[in-house]
């Protein structure tokens, strides 16, 4: 008997009990709707963070000073960045494409009755390579020509909060009482997943941050990116030697904690990739579950249908023919339950990120893998009562009662 | 006798059942032919090994020694699935208790046994089925299910189906069991006339009325062969049917 054949006496099996069918491939349906939904969240805040960390820009190095603890607490800083190392590592760094200094002041800037709640970046020239702006319109300060220059470089958002009718280049901002002008601005470069606008930035020159906002010569951080991908390492070792090279550096600890983005994106992908095992661990479970309820119900339904197994073995049927039947339901009742699932969990994931704004993505291994599963699941737990009822006397099952 | 080859010839057929300690013969030696276009009952009180005499002849259970020859193939040696191969092709079952799939329109329960037989194709799985149904007169009920046919509409569909293979052989056990006269009666016409059309019935019962309708009947008794005699005046289902008393129209 061909196995189409089969698969025709299987569906016809399952459509007269309904009620019963529908309710095991609920049960896989739960299961697979689970693994969709939890592995698109896992895999969307993985990716929203990767994103996040391409925003920041490419194979970026983060500089800042060291931070003693002894025994938990934190004690005072013992080394300061200065503009001297900035331009140390620029005059003499052969991994580093470009570098910047970071200083930043909280504060509104404000134009006329308009106002944007935007902090306000002294950095350098080659800041935006390192992050990935470019200009739109107008220019970017030059580090030399516009040295404590009262000028600065806007964002689309502070573009929209502060100049509604548009065409900001010339006219004037005020920051804590100080005017800059705006010589240039960005180019729109979106939201991240998790809110933070990156067109909410006001850049100036540094030195103009050191000398009329801040009054101090300390840099909080510095911005460098290195030439190119796999050279973070090198880039660092480069950048320490230099840092230390000009303290006279002896101790053994570094004075400086030199973030790259490489090790950023790992710490953190390790973390989300922990969480999505945990997530997928849990909506395996109840995939389990679901085969389970599949094994149930089929064990149930071998006992019930005792009768028909004896009447189609004594009109024919062989023993293989009834243990595929068998099979074919339950695993058709798990395919089904996988199809239905996987559908439910892609538009749970939409609903999710639509309503709640969690980044989702939803993952075409997982919706291959949940598929496979599911086959694998109606063809394990369908197995026992299939062979159940293949094994049985026909004598025996037609005078079942 | 004639002569010819019998379609089924069982010899010396002993059947033993172990219970516990015990070994039950429920068949001790029993021997008989039936040929080609034979109408043959099978008689016995419970107990006297008909319904074992019934199982092996349905290849559904196989004697503990002896010989069945069925259509010219030894079935005692076979396999679980050769045996099976032989009720797809070469037998055809009618129940006391029908035995039709619920929820399931008349024609699908005919079409059944021919699914069975990767040979035919559904289109002439369809054609077949109809056939049988029109053999039986329930052609118009053919999408019917189950529980909307009465009793004898029900049997009627399962002789269809143990028609449609076109079998050697049709085993009927008890198959008016569950029906009242009347109904046992219309029955009876059916397979009298499918035996009339050349068909090899064999049919066990335990009311001696039934069995006066088929040309020969076999008693067994204590798994022994008893009787073994051809009914010289052989009763027509139609004229006994149209001789009851008419029902009583309680259900009219």
């Amino acid at each position: 008997m061909s196995p189409l054949t089969l698969i025709k006496i299987a569906i016809r099996a399952l459509l007269r009990n309904r009620m019963r069918t529908f309710l095991s491939v609920l049960g896989i349906v739960i299961g697979v709707a689970a693994v969709i939904t939890m592995v698109a969240m896992g895999e969307g805040s993985k990716k929203s963070i990767k994103e996040q960390m391409t925003a920041m820009g490419t194979n970026a190095i983060i500089i800042m000073p060291n931070r003693d603890r002894r025994g938990g607490v934190q004690m005072e800083s013992t080394e300061s960045l200065e503009e001297a190392d900035v331009i140390a590592i620029r005059e003499n760094a052969t991994y580093i494409n470009g570098v910047s200094p970071m200083i930043t002041v909280g504060g509104q800037a404000i134009v006329g009755n308009n106002n944007s709640p935007t902090a306000l970046s002294g950095v350098s020239a080659d800041y935006l390579k390192i992050r990935n702006y470019e200009i739109e319109d107008g220019v970017m300060f030059d580090d030399q020509a516009d040295r404590m220059a009262k000028v600065c470089v806007i964002g689309q958002t502070v573009v929209k909060n502060l100049f509604p009718e548009g065409d900001p280049i010339g006219k004037t901002i005020r920051y804590k009482s100080i005017p800059l002008k705006v010589i240039g601005t960005l180019k729109a470069k979106g939201s991240g997943d998790f809110g933070q606008d990156n067109d909410d930035v006001i850049f100036t020159p540094y030195q103009t941050v050191m000398k009329r906002f801040n009054a101090t010569t300390n840099i909080r951080q510095i911005y460098a990116n290195s030439i190119g991908e796999g050279y973070a390492e090198k880039a660092t070792e480069e950048i320490m030697g230099i840092l230390k090279e000009r303290r006279s550096w002896t101790k053994p600890t570094d004075p400086f904690r030199v973030f790259t983005q490489e090790e950023m994106i790992q710490m953190v992908t390790s973390t989300s990739d922990m969480l999505s095992l945990v997530l997928t661990a849990i909506a395996g479970i109840s995939l389990f579950v679901g085969g389970i309820g599949i094994m149930n119900i089929m064990y149930v339904s071998v006992t019930e249908r005792t009768k028909e197994i004896g009447l189609r073995m004594a009109i024919g049927a062989r023993g293989r023919d009834i243990l595929l039947q068998f099979l074919f339901e339950s695993v058709i009742i798990s395919l089904l339950g996988g199809a239905i699932g996987i559908a439910l969990g892609i538009a749970a994931s939409e609903t999710v990120k639509i309503a709640m704004n969690w980044p989702m993505s939803v993952s075409i291994t997982s919706v291959i893998v949940s598929f496979a599963v599911c086959f694998t699941t109606g063809v394990f737990f369908g197995w026992y009562p299939a062979r159940k009822a293949s094994q049985l006397d026909p004598i025996e099952a037609l005078r079942f009662e | 006798m004639t002569t010819e080859t019998p379609i089924l010839s069982v010899k010396n057929l002993h059947r033993d059942f172990k219970m516990g300690d015990e070994t039950v013969h429920a068949l001790r030696g029993v021997s008989f032919d039936i040929h080609r276009g034979e109408f043959v009952t099978i008689m016995g009180t419970s107990g006297s090994g008909k319904s074992t005499m019934l199982n092996i002849l349905g290849c559904m259970d196989r004697p503990t020694s002896g010989h069945y020859i069925l259509d010219g193939e030894h079935t005692e040696k076979l396999k679980r699935d050769a045996l099976a191969k032989i009720r797809s092709q070469k037998l055809g079952f009618v129940f006391q208790s029908y035995n039709l799939l619920s929820r399931t329109t008349a024609i699908e329960n005919v079409e059944l046994p021919l699914l069975y037989n990767s040979k035919i194709s559904s289109a002439e799985r369809r054609r077949r089925a109809v056939e049988a149904l029109e053999r039986v007169g329930l052609v118009d009920r053919m999408n019917h299910l189950p529980n909307q046919l009465s009793g004898g509409q029900q049997q009627r569909v399962a002789i269809a189906r143990a028609l449609v293979n076109d079998p050697v052989i049709i085993l009927a056990d008890e198959a008016t069991g569950n029906l009242d006269t009347r109904t046992s009666y219309e029955i009876m016409m059916i397979f009298q006339e499918l035996n009339r059309q050349g068909k090899t019935i064999a049919f066990v019962t335990h009311e001696p009325d039934i069995a006066t309708f088929s040309g020969r009947t076999i008693t067994l008794r204590d798994g022994l062969l008893k009787k073994d005699v051809k009914n010289e005046t052989v009763q027509d289902a139609k004229t006994a049917f149209e001789a009851l008393p008419p029902p009583e129209n309680f259900d009219n």
